[in-house]
């Protein structure tokens, strides 16, 4: 579904990602993982196409995608949660899920898609006249989610959901994931949270200062040694 | 002066300073949408309202158009000038600092001013009367036809553009993109459109503008927008740059006070009331009426 290919990425002078590859099969949950600036949102911002590499390829569905803009390629299924949420924070819930939706022009489609957000979100219901500014962050979290789903992704690429949200919620997201991805999406996480990310990933790799040092499958690397002591608190 | 009178000018006043006003409101709004989508404080805005003035006067003239076709004319015309001159000059900028774009934008100010002096010679043209002048009295106001003309076709206008803006796709997007581009860009949204668009938009208001005005004082020369202009920008810092209900307050504001000081003082202070709006505003409300107080992250 996703090939990257030897990206390198820079901020000016900044080598943010060094030649990274990277392959997401159809329906699975790929998870990318890392501390603090290693390159995993510039990894993602580059693949949604809001940066350009200085080299590699991104291959989507068979289609490089490398110099296509972004909103063509929201349009192709390829989606993003990004980092920090932003949610339309000035506008309500239900405009934000509207914008979800912006590059459709299936009404009953929309329609049919926001009760689902709304079942997967019963908070967003009953918040849906609401400004989004004023939602906590844990629903925040669920708008972006469901405003993302409202443009029917194929693949869904979420910069750490889970990002300041007690542990509760976070299993809730979590549980939401893996039910996006049932339903037949195919998901490259990036977290933080490595415990919880590989516990639903087939496959991870990890980031460190702009490099990919580790991959497998997420079993083999929630048991070696090497992620447990740098990630897992082991 | 007696009690009476006092009213009476009053009066007078706030009729002239509305219809004033809603021209500085059309010519605010363009300012006020243009900052808020690409944070630029487009100078050359006021020369828009200039370039629609004279595509009314040619389709009046030589073309004998009457008003509305007319008006709709320099509506598109400037609307596709300011998707010209943003392509042209504003996006390669897109990525630079600010001053190097604002410095952009007098340049263009200075570059239409001047080639429409080369093409129309400085001297001042006069705008047919579309309109034969009639003049009503009642209570012992004056109120002309043109007065009214200016002020229903500008509410007209305002309405518009605020249907568009909260009613419509284009203008959710709009918004968005104001709002959050790269978030917008994650809609599916093409932000390049959005900001063609957002200029066309204001620049066929500054258009509408410039036609109202060259058939109110009958006069337009390729100069005549750099005051309106200036004072539509204020108009738009008043309101709070940004946020389109301020602009139409702050333009209304401004064609109020200039009325009122140049019915009640002398009209050559006008221009100075205008200016010293602008400073107190910036000393006591920065972020201008309807803005909320927020400091410039930096
Ligand atoms: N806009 C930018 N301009 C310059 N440097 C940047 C920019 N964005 C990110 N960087 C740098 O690029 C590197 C990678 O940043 P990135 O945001 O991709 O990290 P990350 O893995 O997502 O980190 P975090 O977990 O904190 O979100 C960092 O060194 C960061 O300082
Ligand atoms: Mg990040």
């Amino acid at each position: 579904m996703l090939q990257v290919k030897n990206l390198d990425v820079f901020y000016g002078a900044i080598h943010a990602v060094k030649d990274i590859s990277l392959e997401v099969g159809d329906g699975e949950i790929v998870t990318l993982i890392g501390s603090n600036g290693a390159g995993k949102s510039t990894t993602l911002h580059t693949i949604s196409g809001l940066i350009k590499p200085k080299n590699g390829k991104i291959i989507y569905d068979g289609t490089d995608i490398t110099e296509t803009s972004a909103h063509k390629i929201v349009e192709m299924g390829l989606v993003q949660v990004p980092e920090g949420r932003h949610a339309f924070s000035n506008m309500s819930v239900l405009e934000n899920l509207d914008l979800g939706a912006y590059t459709r022009k299936d009404k009953d489609g929309i329609e049919k898609d926001k009760e689902d957000v709304f079942k997967k979100f019963p908070r967003l219901y009953e918040r849906r006249n609401q400004i989004a500014g004023t939602l906590s962050g844990g629903e925040q979290q669920m708008l972006v989610m469901g405003r993302a789903l409202m443009s029917k992704p194929k693949l869904l690429l979420l910069d750490e959901p889970s990002m300041g949200l007690a542990p509760l919620l976070v299993k809730e997201i979590f549980n939401i994931i893996k039910e996006i991805n049932d339903q037949g999406t195919t998901i490259l996480l990036v977290e933080q949270n490595a415990n919880m990310a590989l516990s639903i990933a087939d496959k991870a790799y990890v980031l460190e200062t702009g490099r990919v040092v580790l991959n497998g499958t997420a079993a083999e690397l929630a048991a070696s040694e090497a992620v447990q002591k740098a990630y897992l608190g082991g | 002066m007696n009690m009476g009178s006092f009213t009476q000018q009053f009066l007078q006043q706030i009729i002239n300073g509305l219809s004033l006003g809603s021209i500085y409101s059309l010519i605010a709004l363009g300012y006020t949408m243009i900052y808020g989508i690409i944070k630029l404080i487009n100078f050359a805005h006021g020369d828009i309202y200039m370039l629609g003035a004279f595509i009314g006067f040619v389709a009046t003239t030589k073309f004998q158009m009457s008003f509305l076709p007319a008006l709709i004319l320099a509506m598109v015309g400037a609307g596709l000038a300011g998707i010209i001159i943003e392509r042209i000059a504003y996006r390669p900028m897109r990525n630079a600092p600010r001053i190097a774009v604002l410095i952009t934008a007098i340049g263009v100010s200075f570059f239409l001013e001047y080639t429409m002096i080369l093409i129309a010679t400085p001297q001042p043209r006069t705008f047919p009367a579309v309109f034969s002048p009639t003049v009503y009295h009642f209570a012992g106001l004056v109120v002309n036809n043109q007065q009214i003309l200016i002020l229903v076709s500008a509410l007209l206008l305002m309405a518009g553009l605020t249907y568009i803006v909260n009613h419509t796709k284009a203008g959710q997007a709009m918004r968005a993109v104001s709002f959050d581009p790269d978030a917008a860009r994650l809609m599916g949204i093409n932000i390049d459109r959005i900001i063609s668009m957002t200029f066309a938009l204001g620049s066929a208001l500054a258009a509408a503008a410039g036609v109202l005005v060259g058939i109110y004082y009958n006069s337009i020369d390729p100069l005549m927008g750099t005051m309106p202009g200036l004072k539509a920008f204020i108009a738009a810092v008043v309101g709070g740059i940004g946020i389109l209900p301020g602009a139409m307050m702050g333009g209304l504001i401004m064609g109020l006070v200039e009325a009122m000081v140049s019915g009640f003082f002398s009209s050559t202070f006008r221009d100075a009331a205008a200016f010293a709006i602008l400073i107190i505003i910036l000393l006591y409300k920065p972020s201008g009426l309807l803005g909320k107080n927020v400091k410039e992250k930096v």
